[in-house]
């Protein structure tokens, strides 16, 4: 399993919203995605998935370029390649199990899509994922009736009922309060060594990072700044990443210190941007 | 936030529309006074006199068709069971046209709608379809397809679904501008196709307000589907033309076609009215699964 990005940019109008990246990400790991408002982050995500295309480079998948794919081959690889999102992008209406049973539309043909046919088995396996991440009580109730960080959850299992190879994660805990936030990314990251998955995810605070990441990659102005260990972090590479930002990085740093609480320090790393 | 409320924009649509019944409601009207005066003339070429003069007539007519009916009122309930194959053809037409019309205005909604089409840069061309399909009169394109097909209920469907796509799909394509694309993008990312976005993520959205516009035009279509009978394309408005022209000795079935008509437009009214004001406040209040 290896991710690799070579020379990929991406350009609004004048604009280069990421900027001739490359890397590469080789086998199962937390890699999280730092950087300011507008860094590129979202753009370079929603790339891997093919939300949106790349103006130029190549982003290969066990030297497969999938930005080359389409139709139903592009439909297969973002079925591979499962997205969670700020928002948790559910259908409000629809019961939680429908939601996470929609992780199979992918490789679903349309007459199953237009009379709902779920195999039984399918729908145990739903089930299950929901058992795993806490939330099985709530998989009759319609997905708008449940907390943001149910719903998260709710969405992590769909990424999950996908079985992907990776799972692209848009600033997943970005609208949770500091309890829910800790409880989506402790489900992240435990799926991830548990299953030996790849997963990218974008933070926002560098705290949220330090505690979760096995990678750090810190884009400015669609650029890659920093890529390496969290431990590697320092204030001064912070300033490099956040720019003069520097309430965000004084309300990231000064959690480093560890005085404060639990709570307090979600707090004052969510203060961050 | 998954509410649709309808902006002023669709507020304005929906006015729209109801002058749009109203009309063909009037038209109906002016049709069969049409019809009443020009027997009116005929009957009476010989003693034509002032403007004024007949003037008395216009009201005579009437009374003259009434006191017939009155006077034969024991035929009236056999003329209502005799019309009421022609009543249902004309509803027939009516809910069919509706039908294809509706379903071929879901595509087009979709495809000119930005954040939702499959070809964004081909929206202008399904924009305007929609506008020439709205501006051509039923009665003019039913004319030229009598005229191609011959007389019957064909050219009287294609006429009005032709129409309904157009009136519909720019309704529906406002409703589902203003529709959540979060769970569009959350199908998307997982692979699911175009068709498996609009139905799953798109469709539990904007159905109860499509619904209700839907049974709107039905409404409308109704009175169009009467009409459209009058040139030749079946139903109860082809009875009442061949009743209305038989004159003198007809008359109780001119009434008992009308009462059937103006029966069935007030029942349909009342109970789509009741429906439609489901339809919106069940998605207000989000009960129950769509
Ligand atoms: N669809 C778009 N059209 C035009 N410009 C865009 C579009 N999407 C993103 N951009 C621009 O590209 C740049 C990078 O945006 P991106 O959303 O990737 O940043 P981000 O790092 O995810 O920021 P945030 O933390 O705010 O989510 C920004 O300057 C943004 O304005
Ligand atoms: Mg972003």
């Amino acid at each position: 399993m290896r991710l690799e990005f070579r020379h990929v940019s991406k350009v609004f109008g004048s604009k280069a919203a990421v900027d001739n990246v490359s890397l590469s990400i080789e086998g199962a790991g937390f890699i999280g995605v730092i950087g300011r408002s507008g860094a590129g982050k979202s753009t370079l995500l929603r790339m891997i998935n093919r939300l949106g295309d790349a103006s130029s480079g190549q982003i290969l998948f066990d030297d497969a370029d999938i930005l080359a794919l389409s139709g139903r081959d592009k439909r297969d690889w973002q079925a591979r390649c499962a997205m969670v999102f700020q928002q948790f992008n559910l259908v409000p209406r629809m019961d939680v199990a429908s939601n996470v049973l929609h992780g199979l539309l992918g490789r679903r043909s349309t007459l199953s899509t237009l009379f709902n046919l779920w195999s039984e088995a399918d729908i145990r396996r739903a089930l299950g994922i929901l058992d795993r991440l806490g939330i099985a009580e709530q998989a009759a109730k319609r997905a708008e009736a449940l907390s943001g960080g149910q719903q998260q959850r709710v969405a992590i299992a769909r990424a999950l009922m996908q079985d992907p190879a990776i799972i692209l994660a848009d600033e997943p805990i970005a609208s949770l309060d500091p309890m829910n936030a800790q409880v989506v990314m402790d489900a992240l990251k435990r799926i991830q060594v548990e299953d030996g998955r790849m997963v990218i995810a974008n933070l926002h605070t560098l705290d949220t990072a330090r505690r979760y990441c096995d990678r750090v990659i810190g884009m400015r102005d669609g650029r890659v700044v920093f890529d390496g260990r969290p431990d590697q972090l320092t204030t001064g590479v912070a300033r490099d990443i956040y720019g003069a930002d520097a309430s965000f990085s004084e309300a990231a740093t000064s959690t480093e210190i560890g005085a404060l609480g639990d709570d307090q320090e979600y707090a004052a790393a969510m203060l961050g941007d | 936030m998954t509410d649709i409320a309808p902006p002023s924009a669709t507020a304005e649509d929906y006015l729209a529309q109801t002058r749009r019944k109203r009309l063909y409601g009037a038209i109906l009207l002016a049709i069969f006074v049409a019809m009443m005066a020009s027997g009116f003339r005929l009957a009476d070429a010989r003693n034509a006199g002032g403007f004024f003069e007949g003037l008395h007539r216009f009201f005579d007519f009437p009374a003259e068709i009434f006191s017939e009916a009155i006077a034969k009122w024991q035929n009236i309930p056999g003329l209502l069971w005799r019309y009421l194959p022609s009543l249902i053809e004309t509803l027939n037409i009516a809910a069919v046209s509706t039908l294809i019309g509706g379903i071929a205005a879901i595509v087009l909604a979709l495809l000119s709608t930005r954040g939702l089409s499959l070809w964004p840069r081909a929206i202008p061309v399904f924009r305007r379809a929609m506008d020439v399909m709205r501006a051509l009169p039923e009665i003019v394109v039913a004319l030229v397809l009598i005229f191609l097909l011959g007389v019957g209920p064909v050219p009287a469907m294609a006429a009005i679904a032709l129409h309904t796509m157009g009136a519909l799909g720019k309704l529906f394509s406002e409703v589902a501008e203003n529709a959540d694309l979060k769970p569009v993008e959350g199908l998307g990312s997982t692979g699911a196709s175009w068709f498996q976005q609009m139905w799953v993520g798109v469709l539990p959205q904007v159905a109860p307000n499509w619904s209700s516009y839907a049974l709107l035009r039905f409404e409308i279509n109704i009175r169009a589907s009467a009409i459209l009978g009058f040139v030749g394309a079946g139903g109860i408005g082809y009875d009442l033309k061949t009743a209305l022209q038989w004159g003198q000795g007809r008359y109780d079935a001119v009434v008992a076609i009308f009462a059937l008509l103006f029966a069935t437009i007030i029942l349909v009214d009342h109970f789509s009215d009741r429906a439609r004001a489901r339809l919106v406040r069940g998605a207000t209040a989000k009960e129950g699964r769509i």
